[in-house]
């Protein structure tokens, strides 16, 4: 069962180009991934830099630091480049690195058109930052860009406009690449029905992304044409309806929470049965949910409009199916708990991070069941309560998996060890801060604070200002990841090629690290439910 | 600490819409709280009892139908038994017949503007907080950014009936005390209801973001007893009598710039800034400006109608009186560095209007 020497052998010779090359023309999945997972971290910096402005301005009443209209362009850029600079970019390079090891593919389909997708995202980038020095600064919407304030902004806004068709094309194109992956290039003996979760929840996530990207692209491109060519669109005076660009907007806007929830379900449910040395419970359940939540998440668009007078009947119905996801989600939550029951677990980084976002998760899920009912949103809708609730999925959700998921494969993508002990730093302290900036804005956002404000009314202060601690002390920690990559990069210990003792999935089982060129031939497999496998020889000639 | 102490739950309801959403919150809280008592304690039980240091050995089991159905169903229970009471609740927050007095809400970047359609008369409500006190470092009265000029006056025990729209772009109009929250949207009318119970101030917040002063659009309500309100309104609807200017009276500089001064402040000022300067990039300076010092027409001309290349340059000829228009356009072309020493008088901008009327 040992086949790390053998698909060595089968192994074209590796032909890896240098320097900038290697880069700029790069093709490897592993490259790309790279490419990716450094871009997105870059951009979670930047991102945070951004936030962390938000919270110095909030930190006392008054305006000290940022007048208003600069204070909107600051709100706006950060929940842009979280969403698409940082979040989806990291899946996506996760996806890009891990999905060929873990199905047994030589490589993402598309290798050229892989390139792409990854430099596209560079520009479409600066484009958004080079907005804040544009006259009229960059937009000022929120990251919704709602119309018709979107219409008013300055010319910020149509670079915006273009960044976000950059990023859909390229997130369009790394979709398909995921999905032709998945569908075409699985090994043999790498059934559907047994295929890891997290190839499951990458594969649902890019048909969610071909579905709603375009979408987006439709109401940018709508709000582009009110701007410059008066096809008022989103204009009563000329026969439209402001309301419409919400409609399409979120039709969007409720798929892309998902497609930035659920890869992390998928590393969650790879992490779990690692640490607790025992199969994924209810792995069958688990693709259902995943699927149905999918499928769901087109029809609970308008829980983001309850208050812009919709008829009962609508509210009803987009009250019910939104409540009606909290079914599957809980679902996956208790298969994961499930999963640890009378496990044998230990807790490395990893697992750490797994855990703090099942708790953390929940409570975000809760809140949304809570914003769900909407005679009760009423009250909460546009205030600090919604913050808190889409960070604690976002943050505690997103980012929390996607670190667990680095620490998890470092070893394999790099042939070190991080250090534990910084990992383990790095967990705590972020759990601890991230709760001392986020709680508080729950009870901000009940007592009237109205989100998305730079400056307030004096009875916010005390839970401002703890925010505001806890989002510079959330932000410092950050900095312990990075120095335990970098020093890991080089100096971290040698890895084996199965550091994890439970880990029984297709990538634990090649050489660590990974080959440049992996898997070609595809290997034979047997393998068993979320990628377990069997066994493995060495694939026939391709 | 300034102000009221930080407070850990909605505030404290004053009609029945706001005080059916408390409970309906307050019963959320309990059942989303012991479900999440409840994983979390079974999660931490697993976490201390079934550890590898501990020497608990793994128990491989990865199914159970029945605990599968069993957690399906119990969470779609628990779903079912809210949505009862929040599918009334909502029903009783749509339900806006049998409203006693309807008031407009009109909301405008960055102000609220309130008709008393059954007696005709309406006015403008601005933020009263002086924009020095956002200054850092600056003394912050007791409501600050939460105080406003002209308040909404209403009459407690009737079932008002609001109907919200808006001027350029959706504002939201948030009273958490009322149990209310809507948008308001250009081009469209919405409706909402409430009953206030108690005599009393109520405030609130725009809750939609709408551009620049969006933290900047409190809404004041004063609940006042039905006796209380009946003699406000009688001061108000003859105030309101007297204070129609004649347009075809013809006012000095002095006293046109200083009625402009207030003008601008409450209209102009967010944008153009008190300076003149305006804010470069965004809005343009007034003082030393083209417009402000050459041609009478051109200058009336953008403020009447507005300008065509920058929206959030408003149309004022439809918010304003004719008074109020040609004195702010005097104060303009007599302020900061500009004096030309021109009047522009009402009878300019009735002429616009189509003179008669
Ligand atoms: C360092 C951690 C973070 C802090 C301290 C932080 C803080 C904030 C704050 C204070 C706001 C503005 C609230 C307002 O005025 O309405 C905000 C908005 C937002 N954040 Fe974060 N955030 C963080 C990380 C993230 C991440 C990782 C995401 C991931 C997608 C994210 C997504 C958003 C979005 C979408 C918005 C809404 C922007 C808008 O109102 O248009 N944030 N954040
Ligand atoms: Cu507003």
């Amino acid at each position: 069962m040992d086949l790390a020497g053998n698909t060595a052998h089968g192994m074209v010779p590796a032909h890896k180009p240098q320097g900038l090359a290697r880069w700029l023309y790069a093709t490897n999945h592993k490259d790309i991934g790279s490419l990716y997972l450094w871009f997105a971290f870059c951009m979670f910096l930047v991102g945070g830099v951004l936030a962390l402005c938000i919270r110095a301005e909030l930190f006392s009443p008054g305006l000290q630091f940022f007048q208003p209209e600069l204070f909107n362009q600051l709100t706006t850029l950060h929940g842009l480049i979280m969403v698409f600079g940082a979040i989806m970019p990291a899946f996506t390079g996760l996806a890009n690195w891990m999905l060929p090891l873990m199905i047994g593919a030589p490589d993402m389909a598309f290798a050229r058109m892989n390139n792409w997708s990854f430099w596209l995202l560079p520009p479409a980038m600066t484009l958004l930052l080079l907005s804040f020095i544009v006259p009229g600064g960059a937009a000022a919407a929120g990251w919704t860009l709602y119309a018709p304030l979107s219409v008013q902004l300055g010319m910020g806004m149509d670079l915006t406009i273009f960044a976000i068709h950059i990023l859909g094309i390229s997130s369009i194109m790394g979709a398909i690449n995921i999905v032709v992956t998945i569908i075409n290039l699985r090994a043999p003996g790498m059934r559907m029905m047994n295929m890891p979760m997290f190839a499951w929840a990458s594969l649902i996530t890019a048909y969610l992304i071909i579905a709603v990207m375009p979408v987006l692209a439709g109401a940018v491109t709508m709000v582009l044409t009110d701007r410059h060519f008066g096809s008022h669109f989103f204009n009563a005076a000329g026969g439209g309806d402001p309301i419409l660009y919400q409609h399409v907007f979120w039709f969007f806007g409720h798929p892309e929470v998902y497609i930035m929830a659920l890869p992390a379900f998928g590393i969650v449910s790879q992490v779990i049965p690692t640490f607790a040395r025992k199969p994924l419970f209810g792995y069958s359940s688990m693709v259902y949910a995943t699927s149905s939540i999918g499928v769901l998440s087109f029809m609970v668009w308008a829980h983001h409009m309850f208050v812009t007078g919709m008829p009962a009947t609508a509210q009803l119905f987009f009250m019910y199916a939104t409540m009606l996801i909290a079914v599957p989600t809980g679902v996956k939550v208790f298969n994961w708990i499930a999963t640890m029951w009378q496990g044998s677990m230990s807790f490395e980084t990893p697992m750490l991070f797994a855990i703090g976002f099942i708790l953390l998760f929940t409570i975000g899920g809760l809140s949304g069941v809570t914003l769900s009912v909407a005679a009760v949103d009423v009250q909460l809708h546009g205030s600090y309560y919604v913050v808190a609730h889409f960070h604690y999925v976002l943050v505690a959700g997103a980012l929390f998996s996607l670190f667990s998921a680095v620490y998890y494969w470092f070893p394999k993508m790099t042939g070190r060890m991080y250090v534990e002990r910084l990992g383990q730093l790095h967990f705590w302290w972020s759990l601890l801060w991230f709760n001392v900036t986020f709680f508080p804005m729950h009870f901000l956002g009940l007592a009237g604070m109205p989100r998305r404000i730079p400056d307030y009314a004096l009875q916010f202060t005390d839970f401002n200002r703890l925010a505001s601690i806890g989002a510079f002390m959330f932000g410092l920690g950050q900095l312990i990841f990075l120095v335990n990559i970098l020093y890991s990069l080089r100096h971290g210990k040698t890895a084996p090629q199965q550091p994890w003792e439970g880990a029984n999935t297709l990538e634990w089982q090649i050489p660590t690290p990974a080959p440049y060129h992996s898997f070609n031939p595809p290997p034979q497999l047997e393998t068993a439910e979320n990628g377990v496998v069997l066994s493995m020889r060495e694939g026939g000639q391709g | 600490m300034q102000g009221d102490t930080a407070a850990f739950n909605l505030q404290a309801p004053a009609t029945s819409l706001a005080r059916m959403e408390y409970d309906l919150h307050s019963m959320l809280l309990w059942v989303t709280g012991l479900i999440f008592l409840l994983v979390s304690a079974v999660m931490l039980y697993a976490i201390v009892r079934h550890r590898k240091s501990r020497g608990h050995v793994a128990k491989p089991f990865h199914e159970n139908t029945t605990v599968e159905i069993i957690w399906t169903v119990i969470p779609l229970l628990i779903l079912l038994a809210i949505a009862w009471p929040a599918t009334r609740a909502v029903l009783s927050q749509k339900s806006t017949h049998g409203a006693e007095m309807t008031i407009r809400i009109t909301g405008y970047q960055w102000k609220w503007r309130y008709d008393y359609l059954d007696d005709n008369f309406g006015f403008v409500s601005h933020l009263a907080t002086p924009r020095a006190a956002t200054a850092a470092g600056a003394a912050r009265p007791e409501h600050y950014l939460l105080e406003v000029d002209a308040p909404l006056v209403l009459p407690t025990g009737r079932k008002v009936r609001l109907l919200l729209t808006a001027n350029d772009v959706i504002h939201s109009w948030w009273v958490p005390q009322l149990g209310v929250k809507q948008d308001a949207i250009p081009g469209f009318l919405r409706d909402a209801w409430f009953m206030v119970d108690k005599p009393g101030i109520y405030r609130g917040q725009c809750s939609e973001l709408c551009g620049k002063d969006h933290g900047f659009m409190p809404i004041v309500v004063d609940a006042r007893s039905p006796a209380d309100y009946a003699r406000w309104r009688a001061a108000r609807l003859k105030q309101a009598a007297a204070a129609a200017d004649d347009p075809a009276r013809v006012w000095t500089l002095a006293a046109l710039r200083q009625r402009g001064e207030t003008v601008y402040s409450q209209n102009c000022l967010p944008c153009h800034q008190a300076s003149g300067k305006g804010i470069p990039g965004n809005f343009p300076a007034l003082d030393g400006s083209a417009v402000v010092n050459g041609d009478k027409a051109a200058h009336i001309r953008i403020v009447f109608y507005g300008s065509q290349r920058n929206p959030a340059m408003q149309a004022w000829g439809k918010q304003l009186s004719d008074t109020d228009i040609a004195a702010v356009i005097t104060y303009e072309r007599n302020a900061w560095s500009n004096h030309n020493g021109q009047v522009v008088q009402p009878a300019d901008i009735h002429a616009l209007r189509g003179g008669s009327g």
